[in-house]
């Protein structure tokens, strides 16, 4: 299986950005302008990176596709989740408030390798 | 995980192996005799309670037909047949037998679609028992919203009473996203409407109604709902698949239990981090393959469950 991986370089650089503390813990689902992006692409039946690692507190956007058919990309332990539609490009505010290594997966059912298709994410 | 029945402790608490006392059930029904009423026969379960009778029915599930990975299994077109000609040359046949999902092996092509649900059809019409109960897997279902499961096996959500017990057959594959809908809730709350709240319920379905492993979409996303549902009624037993392995696990005061497939396993979440098929073993030829045995004890209060191995394929 092919993966990608990145690691979302979320600094102090970015933090300024933010604008203040405040904005920088602000909750999911406030779509923050300034906020690292982390492009996901899926595609039967994997993600692009399939590997992605975020520093808990610090908030990024999701920007979600799809490369060919309908998919979902759902982080159950996190409580994230997003469709993943060809042509579109879904953006979904995260902030990580903890650590660990969770599973990211497809919850649209999309073909023979739908079970296996997911990802991981580390929170350090 | 926090709320499972351990098997070793309900074989010990009900004194012999192989026979498994799932749940206390049916106190209603207790101490009112047995009649000779038939399926049709019967009355509705919670308004008359004469029609309580022991009887069995087998449980397959997650039969993959079409499934094609030698690593997995290099015989895939065996076990569903040889456990056909098992269960028709047994000398006592079950009051029905019930397929709880994924019949066939998914695929885009819905011409090869149908000819494996032809075939699975075809090989289904063979067992010489009374009645045969199908319900859709995602397998089955998803890529369609169920159109082909449907002109083949029939309605994707149904019930059906049987000596004393009202059983639901409940679809939460046919949404690609797991979904029961709220229709199908509202249809479930209309249908069990009638019974007293002690009457008896099997609820059949393909996956997991509670939350059992959702990073390995061994979830239903609104099963909580469903449960919300069955909740008031205390004689709830729920029987699934989908995760391809023999589970009990309780919900409150419902019980809940797993069988295996009959196609290939799938490893424990506390023994694996990630889901993958586990590859056929040619020392132990279809370990971990099976069906169940699941006797209504309706008079002595509760169900027994009996795991079965898959028969060998040349049976």
């Amino acid at each position: 299986m092919r993966r990608g991986a990145v690691t979302a370089l979320l600094c102090l650089t970015s933090l300024a950005a933010c604008g203040s503390e405040s904005a920088a813990r602000h909750t999911d689902g406030v779509d923050d302008p300034n906020a690292t992006v982390i492009s996901v692409v899926a595609q039967r039946w994997q993600y692009t990176p399939g590997e992605i690692t975020l520093k808990k507190g610090v908030p990024i956007v999701f920007e979600i596709t799809s490369a060919d058919v309908h998919h979902g990309f759902n982080l159950p332990e996190l409580g994230v989740r997003a469709d993943a539609i060809p042509g579109q490009k879904t953006r979904l505010p995260f902030t990580p408030e903890k650590t660990g290594t969770f599973t990211f997966r497809c919850d649209y059912f999309c073909g023979d390798g739908h079970e296996d298709m997911q990802g991981v994410l580390t929170v350090e | 995980m926090k709320n499972e029945i351990n098997r070793r402790e309900l074989l010990r608490l009900a004194g012999f192996g192989g026979l498994v006392f799932a749940s206390a059930a049916f106190p209603g029904i207790a101490g009112c005799g047995s009649s000779t009423s038939s399926a049709k026969g019967a009355p509705a379960p919670g308004t008359t309670r004469g029609a309580a009778e022991d009887f069995f029915f087998l449980q397959l599930s997650d039969t993959h037909w079409g499934f094609a990975d030698p690593t997995v299994n290099p015989e895939p077109t065996m076990e569903l047949p040889a456990v056909i000609a098992e269960i028709n040359a047994a000398n006592v046949r079950p009051d029905f037998i019930v397929f709880t999902g994924d019949l066939t092996h998914t695929t885009d092509d819905v011409t090869v679609r149908r000819q494996r649900m032809t075939e699975f059809k075809a090989l289904a019409d063979g067992l010489q028992v009374p009645l045969v109960k199908f319900m859709p897997g995602e397998h089955d279902a998803a890529p369609d919203a169920g159109a082909a499961y449907k002109d083949f096996f029939g309605e994707l959500h149904y019930s059906f009473d049987h000596k004393g017990i009202h059983f639901v057959v409940l679809d939460n594959v046919s949404s690609p996203t797991a979904m029961v809908g709220d229709d199908q809730i509202a249809w479930l709350k209309s249908d069990l409407a009638h019974l007293d709240a002690d009457a008896p319920i099997v609820v059949l379905t393909h996956r997991p109604l509670w939350d059992l492993k959702p990073e390995w979409d061994w979830a239903t996303a609104d099963g909580a709902k469903v449960l919300d549902v069955l909740m008031p009624y205390r004689n709830v037993v729920v029987f699934f698949g989908h995760i391809h392995q023999e589970l009990h696990h309780m919900t409150g005061h419902i019980a809940h239990h797993s069988t295996r497939s009959l196609m290939f396993a799938l490893p424990t979440p506390e023994t694996a981090g990630k889901k993958v098929q586990i590859p056929w073993d040619p020392a132990a030829p279809n370990a971990g393959l099976g069906y169940r045995r699941i006797e209504a004890t309706v008079t002595a209060e509760n169900y027994g469950i009996e795991e079965l191995p898959a028969p060998m394929g040349d049976v």
